[in-house]
């Protein structure tokens, strides 16, 4: 083999090797903005939700108006997609993701509490389902595709998800309040429990008001329809 | 995905991308002397050359492709056309009686035996220092036979290549073929600066006469005799060049199934002939065909074929989900927005993009070499598009017939 060859050899190697280096890099870097975007969202909630709270305090009778704007919940849930596509591409084991899903687990018993008493204060119509669901568990995955589509469909239903695994007292005080059992995954509306996949019309008959949203939604479509 | 999975998938794309930056430095390093060659002057003192045209049921093509020699810009003295009817059965004859007077013309017959043996009954015939094959279903231009001449520019120099361009592609078929001959226009011009040309491509490939003197006549050679002289002249330490611009055209098959024939036929030439010639692999004495440029066709095959197999894997994974999902929930037809951050941004993702401009770049190059302008064609898109899921078609094929001693079928 003639010299030049041997030296083309390597400067490939070497550049190669480079371009590796940078991807690798590269991907990590996005990576990491990434999750700082997932903590600023989560810095904007918290302070949110800190807002509502602190206001409530002061006014003991809080503004529903004021409030009823505050708490953002398309702002969760959009926490909540990135989260979870994050889980997905950096894996269930990886530290960051489990803090981010500790803090958002968080937000997310804060924010159903904060409701709840609007909800009681207010009448504001909402309603509250509690998810529990754990990694590996195919029914879990079908029952996440459930609930979401219903809260794309009605936004005034909240849904809250938590792994029943995480290691977090505030979670497991939750479950053990409302004592839930391992058997996942677990729906919780209204004071009950149900266990095992839930289809669209099991929920929708736990929760009756939804097809009243639902006709009222038909009827909204129906008229614009017409105009 | 597993570890093993994750580290076969960087392994195969650090092989593919280090082979197109070893390509685009050959490229770089050597661009001047691609300029030098096309501005050469034309040989005065041309030598007497032999074209053989093996033909079996060429009724359509072959006389195109006899008028094709015939108008060659080379002194008719000096070029002798031996045609070898190998058997044919249709009206092939009756096409070759127009040629019966013509001087320059010997029409040969003989009992079918494959094209091979039509081609070392048309040596016997040969008297002159140089000789070529055409298929007969490719033509040249007219000043091709120079421009190769040309290209002997020492005794160390046994044959010659040419360029193939696919002739009129029409079909989504051919248009991929289109592209694929053009990479293929690149390729081998690299290949020669590296000493590392593995064919000889039966389309218009000149040989001096003394290779067959010295090595014998063609080989059965798994019906890819073209590749297996290459290898034994290689074997030989013969040299062997590329004349990049000297332009042959060849009728690519119009449909997939006829592809998918010729490139299994290819594909298993080439496995088994390596199998024949594994003496050559990896041994330095053979230089970089020996090191690098074979090793690297063998290992090609197996890096398309698992990148494949991923692709479809990884497709039949998200569609079981999207089925699970639109079962679970129904169909959602609203049109989910577009959001950067959904976007997986991973080491595989970025090289994968740099290996795609890095084929892009081989193409571009590619074709002004070819073409002599650089341009974004349909034909791209469809090879960018469509090559990758259709390739894997024959070498899987290819692969299993080689690992279990299965023949294939000719044509």
């Amino acid at each position: 083999m003639k010299n030049p060859d041997i030296r083309r050899y390597l400067v490939a190697l070497v550049i190669t090797a480079l371009i590796f280096i940078t991807a690798i890099f590269l991907a990590d870097y996005i990576s990491r903005k990434k999750v700082a975007e997932i903590r600023l969202i989560q810095d904007q909630i918290s302070t949110d939700i800190l807002s509502s709270e602190v206001q409530s305090s002061l006014l003991e009778e809080f503004s529903c108006k004021e409030i009823g704007n505050t708490i953002l919940s398309k702002e969760l849930n959009r926490l909540g997609e990135r989260l979870s596509f994050t889980e997905e591409t950096r894996g269930p084991d990886d530290a960051e993701v489990e803090a981010l899903k500790k803090y958002y687990s968080l937000l997310q018993i804060k924010d159903f509490l904060l409701m709840k008493r609007v909800n009681e204060k207010c009448g504001a119509g909402n309603v509250f389902i509690l998810y529990f669901y754990k990694e590996s568990c195919d029914e879990c995955q079908k029952q996440g595709y459930v609930l979401t589509r219903l809260k794309e469909d009605f936004p005034q239903l909240r849904v809250y998800s938590f792994d029943y695994n995480i290691d977090l007292p505030a979670v497991k005080t939750l479950i053990s309040i409302n004592e839930i059992k391992q058997s996942l995954p677990a729906v919780y509306i209204d004071d009950n429990i149900f266990y095992g996949f839930q289809s669209i019309e099991d929920i929708e008959k736990a929760i009756p008001i939804l097809k009243e949203w639902k006709e009222e939604q038909d009827k909204q479509a129906t008229s614009t329809e017409e105009s | 995905m597993s570890d093993i999975a994750q580290t076969i998938i960087y392994l195969s794309l650090f092989i593919s991308l280090y082979f197109e930056i070893f390509m685009l430095l050959t490229y770089l390093e050597r661009r001047h002397s691609i300029k030098q060659e096309e501005d050469r002057p034309m040989p005065t003192d041309l030598p007497a050359v032999s074209v053989i045209v093996p033909c079996f049921n060429e009724e359509q093509t072959i006389t195109k492709t006899i008028e094709s020699i015939l108008d060659l810009d080379y002194p008719k003295e000096k070029l002798n056309i031996i045609i070898v009817d190998d058997g044919s059965t249709d009206n092939t004859q009756n096409v070759l009686n127009r040629f019966r007077n013509n001087k320059q013309i010997e029409i040969l017959k003989k009992e079918n035996g494959g094209k091979y043996s039509a081609l070392n009954f048309g040596l016997k015939y040969v008297t002159t220092p140089f000789v070529g094959c055409l298929d007969a279903d490719s033509f040249v231009e007219k000043q091709t036979l120079k421009i190769i001449i040309s290209h002997f520019t020492s005794s160390e120099i046994m044959a010659v290549t040419p360029a193939i361009k696919v002739f009129e592609p029409t079909s989504i078929i051919q248009l991929i073929q289109k592209v694929e001959y053009s990479w293929g226009i690149f390729l081998r011009k690299m290949l020669s600066f590296l000493g590392a040309i593995y064919i000889t491509p039966g389309p218009f490939s000149i040989f001096r006469k003394q290779v067959f003197d010295e090595l014998g006549g063609y080989k059965h050679a798994h019906f890819t005799e073209d590749f297996e002289i290459a290898l034994r002249m290689h074997s030989n330490h013969m040299k062997i060049v590329n004349a990049h611009n000297a332009h042959i055209y060849t009728v690519a098959p119009y449909t997939l199934k006829s592809l998918y024939k010729q490139r299994l036929r290819w594909t298993y030439g080439f496995l088994n002939n390596m199998i024949d010639y594994r003496h050559m692999i990896f041994r330095r004495k053979f230089g970089n065909i020996g090191m690098y440029i074979l090793p690297m066709a063998i290992v090609s095959i197996f890096i398309a074929l698992y990148f494949t197999g991923t692709l479809i894997v990884n497709a039949a994974v998200k569609g079981a989900e999207r089925f699970e999902q639109i079962q679970a929930a129904g169909l959602n037809l609203s049109i989910p927005s577009f959001d950067l951050f959904f976007i997986n941004i991973n080491p595989i993702a970025i090289v994968t993009a740099v290996i795609l401009l890095g084929t892009l770049a081989i193409i571009f190059i590619s074709r002004k070499m070819t073409y002599g302008r650089v341009y974004l064609g349909r034909d791209v898109f469809y090879f960018l598009l469509f090559y990758g899921l259709i390739a894997p078609l024959w070498l899987a094929k290819a692969l299993y017939s080689t690992a279990f001693a299965r023949d294939i079928s000719w044509k």
